[in-house]
């Protein structure tokens, strides 16, 4: 790779430990892939914040880099820990477990990281524009800023966007080029959907059909989508089919300027209930948990909630995840004291994908085709995968 | 049979191998604890990745599989090598961080499970092909 000075400073060490073990992995992704250099990055976002997932070993990882003099060059955002860093104890979280979720942060405040942890910055200040480079983790985020903003931007790891953090930049390669954006299959979806959890079942069969090949998808067929749909697809898309990058017609940014490719497959209603009904194992009765904010949970969803539950009483352990600059807008609306007021948990900074509750419950019930895979290989609950409106009623039966 | 792929991370490593042809998420599908694959309905499920060189076409899921690798690594129940057909940036990152060799640009159809194999620098020699 043909490296700046101040690059060449930064690998070679001049610029602190944590700046050269950053350059060193930013180096290796270049070489790998076949940059030709570095490009400046202007936004990024980590994952790897939930102790759940990191354990000692990638805690002690980040304290180096923060011990080693790390600093955060660029707007830097975090995903969701594995606690509500304020109500952690009403959530159920052991102390031992909130200690070293305090430290993992710690290693990032010292950093310069904004410790926001959520999965949705695009909502809450990290929102980059079409065209812009940037260096993001999180696969559904990932998927988000490609997609539906056009920023540019690889699947990064959490150490590599924490690398690009530390340097301000990332090597050119993927989806920075403009010639590996084109999509190579057309799916057209012969149904109409208009539930997050429909959405959700579409990301889980297109993401099937491309997650060996790695094919950009171009949807058509879609009429109408809103902000939540397009994010609960993005999540299930990513998690389904390791998709970065989709272009939909008529309502992604780069999808008008695209020719839809030759090669055509079609999706049926049919084959979209099966994808939904594959994630319901569980039956209603079973259900002991039910979680909605997979990806984080948009103000206008929260109304939506409070809308629903007002004057009414949850029967089962709810939790409701968002970012906390989302709960605080739903506090001064009033949402929060009527969600909470019907017996629901607000869960600020965290998810149930990161959170540490294997064996706290045996069956889940969500909207989101996301959270049902993490529920059910890394925690080994049954799922229920329903829409929206009914996830908030079967709550209160 | 020697193959020659594309070196992601540097090193020699010599053990048996376990193929699968679907993709892994190493965070939610492999538990970190173990090493044992734990993703529903995975051709893997059940099946322990420690010691072993873990062959599969590519890596899929959340971004936080980097980490997972370094886990498996510090744990103890990380594969000795990984062979992909196509590597992509949450292996890549987790093989460099957890110092595990790996190879991509493999045909990787080639390897069975069961097989002996080396792996040094870019080159993969299949030593005792399992169903001989």
């Amino acid at each position: 790779m043909l490296l700046t000075a101040e690059e060449k400073e930064m690998l070679e060490g001049a610029q602190g430990r944590a700046t050269q073990k950053a350059m060193q992995i930013l180096v290796a992704l270049g070489e790998i892939y076949g940059a030709e250099h570095m490009i400046p990055v202007t936004s990024v976002q980590i994952a790897g914040v939930s102790y759940d997932n990191l354990g000692e070993a990638g805690l002690q990882f980040l304290s180096e880099m923060a011990e080693g003099g790390g600093k955060a060059r660029v707007h830097t955002t975090l995903n969701p820990a594995g606690m509500d860093i304020e109500s952690w104890r009403i959530l159920g979280i052991q102390p031992d477990f909130a200690e070293k979720q305090e430290r993992v942060l710690d290693a990032y405040s010292r950093m310069d990281v904004i410790t926001t942890c959520t999965c949705t910055p695009y909502l809450t200040g990290n929102l980059p524009l079409l065209g812009e480079h940037i260096a993001w983790s999180e696969s559904s985020a990932v998927c988000y800023a490609n997609s539906v903003l056009g920023a540019c931007t690889n699947r990064e790891g959490g150490p590599s966007a924490l690398a690009s953090s530390l340097t301000g930049r990332t090597p050119e390669y993927g989806f920075h080029l403009v010639e590996n954006r084109h999509p190579r299959v057309t799916f057209l979806v012969d149904a109409r959907l208009a539930e997050t959890s429909e959405f959700g079942g579409l990301g889980k069969v297109i993401g099937e059909h491309i997650q060996s090949s790695k094919a950009i998808p171009y949807i058509r067929g879609i009429q109408a989508v809103t902000l939540e749909n397009l994010k609960s697809f993005c999540a299930s898309l990513a998690t389904y089919g390791g998709a970065a990058l989709f272009h939909m017609e008529g309502i992604t940014p780069e999808a008008d300027s695209i020719k839809p490719p030759a090669e055509q497959v079609k999706i049926s209603k049919i084959e979209l209930e099966a994808a939904i009904q594959s994630l319901n194992d569980a039956t209603v009765a079973e259900v002991d948990f039910v979680s909605l904010g997979c990806p984080h949970l948009s103000i206008h969803e929260i109304e939506q909630i409070a809308q629903l539950l007002e004057g009414r009483q949850v029967k089962k352990e709810f939790w409701i995840t968002t970012a906390r600059a989302t709960m605080q807008i739903a506090d001064r609306c009033g949402y929060t004291s009527i969600i909470e007021a019907a017996g629901a948990k607000f869960a600020a900074d965290t998810c149930c994908v990161v959170a540490p509750i294997q064996g706290r419950f045996t069956a889940m019930a969500t909207d989101s085709a996301k959270a049902c895979y993490y529920a059910s290989a890394k925690n080994q609950f049954k799922t229920l995968l329903l829409p929206f409106d009914e996830v908030v009623r079967l709550a209160c039966l | 049979m020697i193959l020659h792929g594309r070196s992601i991370f540097q090193g020699n490593a010599e053990g048996e191998a376990l193929v699968t042809s679907q993709p892994i998420s190493f965070f939610g599908g492999v538990d970190p604890e173990t090493g044992v694959v734990v993703e529903r309905g995975h051709p893997l499920e059940g099946q322990c990745i420690a010691g072993k060189v873990l062959v599969f076409p590519t890596g899929k899921g959340s971004t936080v599989g980097s980490y997972t690798l370094y886990r498996l690594k510090m744990n103890g129940y990380a594969p000795i090598a990984i062979l992909n057909a196509e590597c992509e940036t949450i292996i890549a990152v987790g093989c460099i961080i957890a110092e595990i060799p790996c190879v991509d640009q493999l045909p990787f159809h080639e390897i069975q499970s069961g097989s002996l194999v080396q792996i040094d620098g870019s080159s993969v020699i299949i030593k005792d092909p399992a169903n001989h």
